[in-house]
């Protein structure tokens, strides 16, 4: 039975949809973790979910980062369970130091909440390993906060070292550098996104254009797939390139 | 003793500041003010410091940003001015 947890702040919206999604796997145990909760044991990964913690002050996801959740993930992470941060989560994991950069208020100034085309460009990861090679997929996206920025010597770092993992594609929603839409870190287990997977997981939440897609599943069915069974021919980078 | 520091947290030079854009674009420079060149937004946030001295409240208050990360420094720089002392 894999345990994932998902981490609660004050201001976390968008966790019941991921918990709906992830709870629908079977072998799955699913648990809400509280951000106060300063130890964290036998999970197999951990998501953190979008939302508005602690109401964007200061900057989004700058004092969720600092919560005794985060510093028991930051423990997690080298010990390579996968954590995957969605939105806020993702604001949350910059924030803390888990990936770099950082995520500013939009180029038009504007809460852009739209549905958005990527191209997946990196499958070696637990959250993209189910992703066919250069796949464009369809994610609903929907923040204030969400143009990811980083200096030029970054950039070629994340472009040499493959973690860029998601680019939005004939679409720039939010004047993000090299139009990036999601990152890891170096190992590959640590996964921050702008776009909504567990808003494009079912059928019965379809989009109101014509290209609804359930494509945010796959994220989720990668996590379990390798979780499951794929350990061994999906591992994340650090073991690749060993 | 009580002093009033500010810290002033503004996107580096090399990061675009679309309000600021805005801000000349559509109002100052539509409202006729021709000299006006640049304008960048920037957050302050005014603190009253308990400390032995202004120089002292200043020292506490630049290791707080740094150690909180008050400003993200990928993107932003921190300035940190005296406002004086306080009741």
């Amino acid at each position: 039975m894999l345990r994932i947890g998902i981490v609660v702040f004050p201001g976390s919206n968008c966790d019941k949809d991921v918990y709906q999604i992830l709870s629908s796997f079977q072998n799955v145990r699913v648990e809400f973790v509280w951000y106060t909760k300063d130890k964290l044991q036998g999970y197999d990964a951990i998501v953190i979910p979008g939302g508005f913690a602690y109401g964007d002050r200061l900057r989004a996801g700058i004092i969720a980062a600092h919560s005794p959740v985060i510093t028991e993930i930051k423990k997690m992470a080298v010990h390579g369970i996968p954590i995957l941060g969605i939105c806020n989560g993702f604001q949350i994991l910059v924030e803390c130091g888990l990936l770099d950069g950082a995520l500013m208020t939009n180029r038009s100034l504007r809460f852009v909440c739209r549905w958005t085309t990527l191209k997946v460009e990196n499958r070696r990861t637990p959250f993209t390993c189910l992703f066919k090679r250069n796949q464009t997929i369809r994610l609903p996206i929907a923040h204030g906060e969400g143009r990811y920025v980083v200096n030029n010597l970054v950039e070629k770092r994340l472009k040499r070292k493959h973690q860029l993992i998601m680019r939005y594609f004939g679409d720039d929603p939010n004047g993000s550098t090299y139009n990036i839409a999601a990152i890891c870190n170096e190992e590959g287990n640590v996964m921050g996104m702008m776009p909504h997977p567990e808003r494009a997981s079912e059928r019965t939440i379809p989009s109101y254009d014509s290209m609804d897609s359930i494509d945010g599943l796959t994220i989720f069915k990668s996590l379990i797939h390798y979780l499951g069974n794929g350990r061994n021919d999906t591992m994340p980078f650090a073991y690749i390139r060993a | 003793m009580k002093f009033i520091v500010l810290v002033k947290i503004e996107n580096k030079p090399y990061i675009d500041d679309p309000e600021g854009d805005t801000i000349l674009r559509d109002l100052i420079a539509r409202g006729g003010y021709v000299n006006i060149e640049s304008v960048r937004c920037a957050k302050t946030l005014k603190l009253v410091v308990r400390a032995s001295s202004e120089k002292s409240a200043r020292q506490i208050t630049q290791k707080l940003c740094d150690d909180l990360r008050i400003y993200n420094p990928t993107v932003s720089n921190c300035y940190i001015e005296s406002g004086g002392r306080t009741k």
